[in-house]
Parts: structure tokens; C-alpha cells; sequence
């Protein structure tokens, strides 16, 4: 190899390195998030109640924000707006969704939570953002959401925020999830 | 304006010891193949030279429709739909067709005349990397016309806007992207090799003119991003047409990482538009201040450091989107130490000029320009820094008139400057003065209108992007676009200037600046198509 098929060899082998990396940073970026915690994200699985006493002194507001995504013709509504809690105390808040179109669909509320420093010190014990919510035609299904702020919960924390964005499953595969999914319309 | 500058070295004195002895082996292609299959870096980087100028005449005119469009606040001239597609493609216009081009093509030209090679490195690449381009705009510019219209997101394209939200012929626009993108890689490969591999016996990587040490630190950015954008788009692609969820919620995805990614790419590429231009720069102030560069090595060092820096600067373009403390915090302060680099910059070539004999010639007029007004963006750029602050001036035009202050008056202003200082080397005649003047006055006046303004309405609250406004902003808007109608015009200057250079003028000897030093002087003027054909006798100067 002359030198200069050598330079070019490096740097082509250096350019691949980087298009791998560009790609690579997609797990490194949600491994990190879920590490640190700061993207917003909570796992999507169930966890069970830290056995911890009720710090009384404090209070944290809790705030629900429930919103439809493009092409979603459906509706969620929370209980309570707002609610106020002390850490360490377990909560359970009901949710409704109605389906007010005229067809049967597949769904899913994809959870984010505000500041995302916060989602380290959430625990949701039962979620219907675990699953995929299949309704039929202006049917209305209730779900309950149960959560815990741990007390470790940092002190200048006194709002936290939860948003639910509800989004359309249409392919294939979703709706085979969605069949062994425990929570079904109609079937609660 | 009367001249009172030196006159020019005779022709007398004019040394042509190498090149210009090339004889010609074969019957070369004529007419449109000649330009289609030419390999050569002079043919080559005059035809980035030419594209890199006609783009910048698209993107203008989309410029100055935004700005007739904000004339006055109201709808008035188009719709808003219309106004997005322009905004964006005068930022994807101007960025990736004009001047990634213009430096590539001032590297083309260049680069083997400073380190005395006979050509690029790789000729047949260097043509497929320019073919490329005229593709990939026509491409581009062809979205236009498409049902849906083009691109309307922005030029950072952030998801999903530019997925779930996006017209259907974003496709189309990332498959130009692509192309582009391929071409500025292929370049810089070129580049890399031919500094690395065919420098005159005896120029050490520390002899090297600073445009050449810029443009290797640029290509090596290049080559560390790109990848990253073609990465990206790429994503998008599956998101669109493959239904995977990249940057899409419903799906698992994350739209915030799509802005960590393209600013992975987008902040080191801000610098491969200015790094060249420092370059530029710091060839042109030594030769009229007739005066050795002054601190040569820290000058390298910091090009080199304002390199490695970029990749860890990415999100301060995103204080707002919900970063932890810590991150606003580390990035704020990352960016910050940019300013140290990038001032050690400005004060050598301040120290440059210290006691020089001063001449001022169009190309060091646009040079010190340069200096003072790249120098005012870059103090706009260390307000944006401070994350607390940004959160007021982010998405407003405080924003647009800091970045187009270091791309319009920085890094347009110092690839006209290389064009008025390298134009003997390149045509044999001098560019005329007097027209010289007149554009860089209009340039300087324009700009200055245009883009001064912005700060005021921005500092204020005017969104940017936006093509409507409230009524309190309505005369700096109309400041801005009466000044960037004039700017708009005084560059049908500059191309009548170019043209007038190419057709004659007066006689430009080899040496065509009295205080020039680089090895590219040694060449007679016009550079004859085949240079160094053998390696010059390369004298290292002590810097």
C-alpha cells in the first residue's frame, strides 16, 4: 500500500467507526437515560411499593396531563387534575379512556414525566401505560394508575408532572401484543 | 474614493521558476466534456468556485423573499407555508450548497499551490465529488415543486416535524442530503491525503500555510460528523418509509434524541464553516500588514483546540428542552471555553497588525471586517451561552443575528476576501479596486443593517421562523430588509468584479502582493493548468 492508499484507508475505516457510532448512540442514549434518569422516561414495567414511612411533613403536587396524538380519535380523562401527596404515601388515581370513534382500535399512552430528575424517585405499581388498550367502537374502558414518590425524592422538588400521550397501534405486530396483553376492553 | 494604495510589485520582478513547463500529452476533451471529466484541482475548484456562487444567489433570493415577506407585519406577499419552505431552504441552501463549497473549492485551488503538490491527491475522486453537488441541489431545489411543497421544518429538521409532520417529499430531501454529505466526505478524504501525503520535500506539518493547517483540522471534523448527519437522515428514513421508531414516541422512540444527535453533528459543523475562514484570514492580514503572522504555533493550537471543543458543546442549542442542571451547567461552561481559543485568534491578529505597514486593499478590507464584525458574533455567541439567559433569547432573532453574523460577515466575508486575494493567482490580473470598494462598503453597510437589528427585536421577543409579527418590531424589521436588499444587490458587484478580473485588468506578476510569502506566489500568474510538476524548493520561513 502507498501512503496515500494508506491516509485513505484510515479514513474511511475512521468514517465507518462513525456512521457504526451514529447508530450505537441509540441504546448508549436511552442506557444512559435510564441510568441518570433525565430523559423523563419510566421503565415499562410494574414495581412494587417501597416499604417506607410516610414522610407527613411534606407535600409534592401531583399533576396529570392526558393529550391524543395525530390520527388518535380517542379521549383520556383523569379523576383528578391535581392532587397533592406526601412522599413515601402510595396513590391510586383512576383514568378513562373512551373510544369516540366509529371503529374498533388498538392504543397506547406513552408516559414522560416533568422534571425528569423526578422519574428516578417514581414508582408506578400499576399502569395501563404497561399495555396496549384495545376498544371497540364508543366503548369506554376505566383504568387505574397506582404510584409512589419515594422520600428520597429531592427537596426542591414540589411539582411533579405526569403526561400521557395516546397513540394509535396499527401495525401488525402491536396487535399480537395487544391480544396477550391482561388488560383488554370490555374484559375488566 | 481615491486609491492611495502602494503600487503594485512590476511585473519585472516577477519570478517564474516553476511550473508553467508542463507540456501537454494528449488531446484534451473540449467544450462541456472537458468540465465534465476534468481531473484537474484548478478546473475542479473553479467549478465549486462557480456553483458555490450561483447557490448563493438562490439562497439569497429565498432570503430576500423572508424578508420582503417581513417587510411589514401582516401576511402579504405569501403564505405561511410558502414562508417556511423559504426560511428553510435558504438555510439548507446556504449552508450545504454555498459555503461548504466555496471552502472546498478555495481548497481545491489552493491547497496543492501552498503545499506544492501537482494535484489533489485522488483527481477522479475530486471530480465525483463536485459532480455530486449540481444533483444534489437540483434535487433539492426540485422538492419545490412537488405536491406538498419542500422542505418546511427548518433547517436543523428536528423530528417530527420532519417525519410524522413532514411533506411528502422529505424523502427526496434526504436523499440530497445524502449525496451532499457523500461529497463533503470525498472531499475532505481528498484533502486529508493530499496534506498528509504530498507536501514539498522538507514542509513539515508546522511550515504549513495556516489555510492548509485549517482545512485539515476542518477535514478531519468532516470526517468525524458527517457520518453522523448521514446517520441520522438515515434513521429518519427507516421512520418514514419503514415504520421503525427512531424518533417517535408512540413507538418507543425519543424526539429529544434526534436533537442530541443532530447537534452532535450540527455544532462541530458550524465550525467547519468558520475554520477554513480563519485560514483565510490569517494569510491575507500578514500580507498587507507586511508583517509574519504573529503567534504562528498558538494559532494551530488553537484551530486545534476550537476543534475538539465542538463536540463537547452540543446542547447548549438545547437549554430549553428540559436538560438536567448538571448538563446546562457542563455545557454552559464547555461553551464558554471556546471563547479562549477563539481569542487568542483575535488577538494575534490584532498583534498581526501592530506596527505593520497597513495597506488596504479590497481583500484586506474584507479581512478586517472579518475581524471586528465575526468578533461581535462571536460576543452574541457568549451571551447565548450563559443557559439561564437563553432561556430568553432562545427561538428568538437574537438567535439569527448571532449565527448570521459569524456565517454572513464571518465566513462569506473571508471567502470574498480570499477571492479578491487570490483572483491575480487565478486569472493573471489584478481584481479592479475601485469596484472592490464599492462592494465591500454596500456588503458592510447591508449586512450590518440587516443583521444589527435582529438583536434589538430579539432581545425584545421576536420569535424567529415566524411570518407574522407584533406590531412594536415593525421598523427594525423594515431596518433589516432594506438592508438586505442592498446586501442582496452590491453582490451583483462582486460577480461583475469577478468577471471583469477574468476578462483583463492590469497584469499581475507571479509574486502579486508585495508582502505575500506562500509558495502559491512562486507559481506564475495565471497559475498554469499543471503546477509543481517537480516539488519547488521548499525554504521553511521561521514563523
Amino acid at each position: 500500500m502507498n501512503p496515500v492508499q494508506r491516509t485513505v484507508f484510515r479514513t474511511v475505516l475512521a468514517l465507518m467507526g462513525m456512521f457504526a457510532f451514529a447508530f450505537a448512540l441509540v441504546p448508549l442514549y436511552d442506557a444512559f437515560c435510564q441510568v441518570t434518569g433525565i430523559n423523563g422516561k419510566v421503565g415499562d414495567q410494574p414495581r412494587s411499593i417501597a416499604n417506607e414511612e410516610v414522610d407527613t411533613s411534606r407535600y409534592v403536587t401531583v399533576q396529570f396531563i392526558t393529550r391524543s396524538g395525530k390520527g388518535m380519535p380517542w379521549q383520556l380523562e383523569v379523576e383528578h387534575r391535581q392532587m397533592r401527596v406526601h412522599p413515601g404515601q402510595p396513590t391510586e388515581v383512576n383514568f378513562a379512556f373512551s373510544n369516540n370513534s366509529g371503529k374498533a382500535l388498538t392504543g397506547r399512552a406513552v408516559p414522560s414525566v416533568s422534571p425528569s430528575q423526578a422519574s428516578l424517585h417514581l414508582r408506578k405499581v400499576q399502569c395501563f401505560c404497561f399495555e396496549e388498550q384495545h376498544l371497540e367502537a364508543g366503548e369506554r374502558l376505566e383504568a387505574p394508575l397506582v404510584f409512589q414518590l419515594t422520600r428520597d425524592l429531592p427537596p426542591d422538588i414540589n411539582t411533579v408532572t405526569l403526561v400521557y400521550t395516546l397513540y394509535p397501534v396499527t401495525d401488525s405486530q402491536s396487535q399480537l401484543q395487544a391480544q396477550t396483553s391482561p388488560v383488554r376492553g370490555g374484559g375488566v | 474614493m481615491a486609491s492611495n494604495l502602494p503600487p503594485k510589485p512590476t511585473l519585472e520582478h516577477s519570478t517564474t521558476t516553476s511550473g508553467g513547463l508542463a507540456h501537454e500529452h494528449h488531446e484534451r476533451p473540449r467544450g462541456m466534456l472537458r468540465w465534465l471529466l476534468t481531473t484537474n484541482h484548478k478546473e475542479i475548484g473553479t467549478l465549486y468556485l462557480i456553483f458555490s456562487l450561483t447557490m448563493f444567489f438562490i439562497g439569497g433570493i429565498f432570503a430576500l423573499v423572508v424578508r420582503a415577506e417581513l417587510f411589514q407585519p401582516g401576511l402579504q406577499l405569501v403564505q405561511p407555508e410558502f414562508f417556511n419552505q423559504m426560511t428553510t431552504m435558504h438555510g439548507l441552501i446556504m449552508v450545504f450548497g454555498a459555503v461548504m463549497p466555496a471552502f472546498v473549492g478555495l481548497a481545491n485551488w489552493m491547497v496543492p499551490l501552498q503545499v506544492g503538490a501537482p494535484d489533489m491527491a485522488l483527481p477522479r475522486l475530486n471530480n465525483f465529488s463536485f459532480w455530486l453537488l449540481p444533483v444534489a441541489f437540483t434535487l433539492l431545489l426540485s422538492t419545490l415543486l412537488m405536491p406538498g411543497g419542500g422542505p418546511n421544518f427548518g433547517w436543523t429538521f428536528y423530528a417530527p416535524l420532519s417525519t410524522t409532520y413532514a411533506p411528502p417529499s422529505t424523502t427526496f430531501f434526504i436523499l440530497s442530503l445524502h449525496m451532499a454529505g457523500i461529497s463533503s466526505i470525498l472531499g475532505a478524504i481528498n484533502i486529508i491525503a493530499t496534506i498528509l501525503n504530498l507536501r514539498a520535500p522538507g514542509m513539515r506539518l508546522m511550515d504549513m500555510p495556516l489555510f492548509v493547517w485549517t482545512w485539515l483540522i476542518t477535514a478531519f471534523l468532516l470526517i468525524a460528523v458527517m457520518p453522523i448527519l448521514a446517520g441520522v437522515i438515515t434513521m429518519m428514513l427507516m421512520d418514514i418509509n419503514f415504520g421503525t421508531s427512531f424518533f417517535n414516541a408512540a413507538g418507543g422512540g425519543d424526539p429529544v434524541l434526534f436533537q442530541h444527535l443532530f447537534w452532535f453533528f450540527g455544532h462541530p459543523e458550524v465550525y467547519i464553516m468558520i475554520l477554513p475562514a480563519f485560514g483565510i484570514v490569517s494569510a491575507i492580514i500578514p500580507t498587507f500588514a507586511r508583517k509574519p503572522l504573529f503567534g504562528y504555533a498558538s494559532m494551530v493550537y488553537a484551530t486545534a483546540s476550537i476543534a475538539i471543543l465542538s463536540f463537547l458543546v452540543w446542547a447548549h442549542h438545547m437549554f430549553v428542552v428540559g436538560l438536567p442542571l448538571v448538563a446546562e451547567l457542563f455545557f454552559m461552561f464547555t461553551t464558554m471555553l471556546i471563547a479562549v481559543p477563539t481569542g487568542v485568534k483575535v488577538f494575534n491578529w490584532i498583534a498581526t497588525l501592530f506596527q505593520g505597514s497597513i495597506t488596504f486593499e479590497t481583500a484586506m478590507l474584507f479581512a478586517l471586517a472579518f475581524v471586528v464584525l465575526f468578533s461581535i458574533g462571536g460576543f452574541s455567541g457568549l451571551m447565548l451561552a450563559i443557559a439561564p439567559a437563553d432561556f430568553q433569547y432562545h427561538d428568538t432573532y437574537f438567535v439569527v443575528a448571532h449565527f448570521h453574523y459569524v456565517l454572513v460577515p464571518g465566513a462569506i466575508f473571508a471567502i470574498m476576501a480570499g477571492v479578491y486575494y487570490w483572483l491575480p493567482k487565478w486569472t493573471g490580473h489584478y481584481p479592479d479596486e475601485r469596484l472592490g470598494r464599492w462592494h465591500f462598503w454596500m456588503s458592510v453597510i447591508g449586512v450590518n443593517l440587516t443583521f444589527f437589528p435582529m438583536h434589538f427585536s430579539g432581545l425584545a421577543g421576536m420569535p424567529r421562523r415566524i411570518p407574522d409579527y407584533a406590531l412594536q418590531f415593525a421598523d427594525f424589521n423594515m431596518v433589516s430588509s432594506v438592508g438586505a436588499l442592498m446586501f442582496g444587490v452590491s453582490q451583483l458587484l462582486f460577480v461583475w468584479g469577478v468577471i471583469k478580473c477574468v476578462r483583463g485588468g492590469e497584469k499581475a506578476p507571479a509574486k502579486a502582493w508585495e508582502g505575500a510569502e506562500d509558495l502559491e506566489w512562486s507559481v506564475p500568474s495565471p497559475a498554469p493548468l499543471h503546477t509543481f510538476d517537480t516539488p519547488p524548493d521548499f525554504k521553511p520561513v521561521t514563523h
